[in-house]
């Protein structure tokens, strides 16, 4: 492979059936570079080369005997490291779980082993996936590949950066208010996020249960929805999986958007919008109706309420979550000379800043006398978004937005301000709430070279028309408008 | 002024979070500006709005009245992790989670 060029997944299977490279030999070559670059970048906080080396071997061994290889067979993967790995330490970049190894693995996990993946590593992120810039892990932030001065964004910032910067083919990453979308936009990669119940979160750390969701990142569409095909389907470990037929992803993907309605919802598109970013977007919506698209305009009226509403419903739900880290079953324990002693000091040093500071919000907002104004409200506003969206999926096929207001920003740059950090979730969080699938996939650069995404929403269960429609652009240049 | 300092200390409290005064200024006037922005949802009129509980079974769905084929049969099955799960307690005595004092509150 000439260097530049990624590995996909169809070069690895190539590469595998003609035996130019081992399974074995290919995970060396990414260990090779992680090597190299991860002191830099800061993408993996564990490595798992036993793991990796047992799995090629199998892969090695399935070609060696000439058998039909698995879908994934020899793909170097990194996983989220809030996703339970069976052996392989697990510490939601946290210090309350640093020393945490998982007696199981997620059925993300599981399914992606079946299907021949070998996991390279646990890759960095926001504590318990808590932050849009990666930089509230306990562990250090990651930068950005695209430029080491800015953030990759977050939560899965770690997944972001590793398959940017050549150091895994693809990887598993969560979402709960943007967290595959957002640093996919600031890597320069296509991340995708399911619908609410598509992937199963058997073994996925909870931060807030009616909003988190497993999905890949992928140097490319066609491997996104290849990731997607083997994780999604109903898990009876999960009741939230939802029992819906998992369709031909990839065969799907490479569909014509020719004739396909896309709303473009003008709510997007006002104040605080980077203009360079809105130019971009326009260009990227110029390019799939030259494909064949018909644009709509729309109006997505309570977009302005998503903020509000989501930090209240995912804080509310991640203080309920997190009680149970108390050092009593797994996880950090700090001594202490009562129970309560023991939960307290536990807590205050195994947490850092920014989840206390969300735990305090949830606890707050369930308290007694403020669960009418704030979480029942926000779950009255969270039914008016998902309205729109379904209001809006009456006359369109799909959603077209940016998928962040503002490019990839410095290090430290917005570390002071929660709020501030809090309001550029504003693109991402409203498909959250509706639980629909979405997508970002590259769409131009600034005149920085900073990476700009294009986010594509679309009705429930139906990820093959956001693949279909990013795969569009992705094909006709999107990357380089 | 949305929350007090007396108010923080009570949530953190029932969080069972330990904080620093330090660390109760500076939540107390973090949470104050989100809590401030948040008030912005009370712009809403908000009557006859059903609040949502389901993500994909929204009570206006026709599928409200499905049945939920992700539910199992309730039929019990062997569980047998309690090793694996007790080796990584910080302290276990088989088969038992060791904690502290719990009375004297």
């Amino acid at each position: 492979m000439s260097a530049g060029t990624p590995w996909t997944i169809a070069s690895v299977r190539a590469a595998l059936q003609t035996k130019k490279i081992s399974a074995r030999e290919l995970a060396a070559e990414f260990f090779g570079r992680i090597d190299k670059r991860n002191s830099e970048l800061n993408a993996y906080l564990t490595l798992s080369p036993e793991r990796a080396n047992a799995q090629a071997d199998r892969i090695d061994a399935a070609v060696a005997r000439g058998e039909t290889l698995p879908p994934l067979a020899g793909v170097p993967m990194a996983i989220k490291d809030v996703i339970s790995t069976r052996g392989v330490r697990t510490t939601c970049a946290s210090k309350m779980l640093e020393d945490y190894v998982p007696p199981y693995d997620a059925t993300a996990v599981d399914r992606l082993e079946r299907a021949g993946a070998v996991f390279l590593g646990k890759t960095n992120c926001d504590e318990f996936a808590m932050g849009g810039s990666n930089e509230n892990s306990a562990y250090g932030p990651v930068r950005n590949p695209v430029a080491l001065d800015r953030v990759p964004g977050g939560s899965s910032g770690g997944s972001a950066a590793a398959v940017a910067a050549g150091l895994a083919v693809a990887a598993l990453g969560t979402d709960t208010g943007g967290s595959i979308r957002q640093p996919g936009s600031f890597c320069g990669i296509p991340g995708l996020m399911p619908t609410y119940g598509r992937v199963s979160r058997y073994g996925l750390v909870a931060f807030a249960s009616s909003l988190d969701k497993i999905g890949p990142f992928a140097t490319n569409v066609s491997d996104a929805a290849a990731v997607l095909s083997v994780i999604a389907g109903h898990d009876e470990n999960d009741s939230t999986s939802a029992a819906v037929p998992v369709p031909d992803y990839i065969g799907e993907t490479e569909k014509s958007v020719q004739g396909l309605r896309i709303g473009v919802p003008e709510d997007y598109f006002g104040a605080g919008l980077d203009p360079e970013i809105k130019d971009k977007i326009q260009s990227g919506i110029a390019l799939l109706e030259k494909l064949g698209c018909r644009r709509v305009p729309l109006q997505m009226p309570h977009t302005d309420y998503a903020i509000a509403a989501y930090y209240i419903i995912a804080t509310a739900e991640a203080s309920s979550n997190l009680a149970r880290y108390d050092g009593v079953r797994y996880g950090l324990r700090v001594p202490g000379a009562t129970l309560t002693e023991m939960y307290r000091q536990t807590r205050e040093r195994g947490f850092g800043p920014e989840v206390k500071r969300r735990i305090m919000l949830g606890t707050y907002a369930l308290s007694a006398g403020y669960y009418d104004a704030y979480y029942l409200r926000a779950q009255s506003v969270r039914a008016l978004i998902a309205r729109d969206f379904a209001d809006a999926f009456k006359k369109v096929d799909a959603i077209v937005t940016p998928t962040s207001p503002i490019p990839p920003f410095r290090l430290g740059e917005k570390a002071l301000d929660p709020l501030q950090m809090y309001l550029a979730d504003i693109y991402t969080v409203t498909g959250s709430l509706a639980g629909v699938p979405g997508i970002s996939v590259p769409c131009g650069t600034t005149k920085e070279g900073l990476p700009v995404g294009l986010q594509v929403f679309a009705p429930h269960f139906k990820e093959s028309c956001v693949l279909q429609v990013a795969r569009a652009l992705e094909k006709a240049g999107g990357s380089a408008i | 002024m949305k929350i007090s300092r007396e108010d923080v200390v009570r949530v953190a409290e029932l969080a069972h979070l330990g904080l620093t005064p330090e660390e109760i200024d500076s939540y107390r006037a973090q949470l104050d500006g989100i809590l401030t922005y948040i008030d912005k949802l009370n712009e809403l009129d908000l009557t006859n709005v059903e609040p949502m509980a389901q993500v994909l079974y929204t009570p206006a769905s026709p599928s409200a009245t499905d049945s939920h084929p992700e539910l199992r049969d309730d039929t019990l099955r062997p569980c047998d992790v309690g090793d694996a799960v007790l080796s990584r307690a910080p302290d276990a005595v088989k088969p038992f989670f060791r904690v502290p004092r719990v009375i004297d509150r």
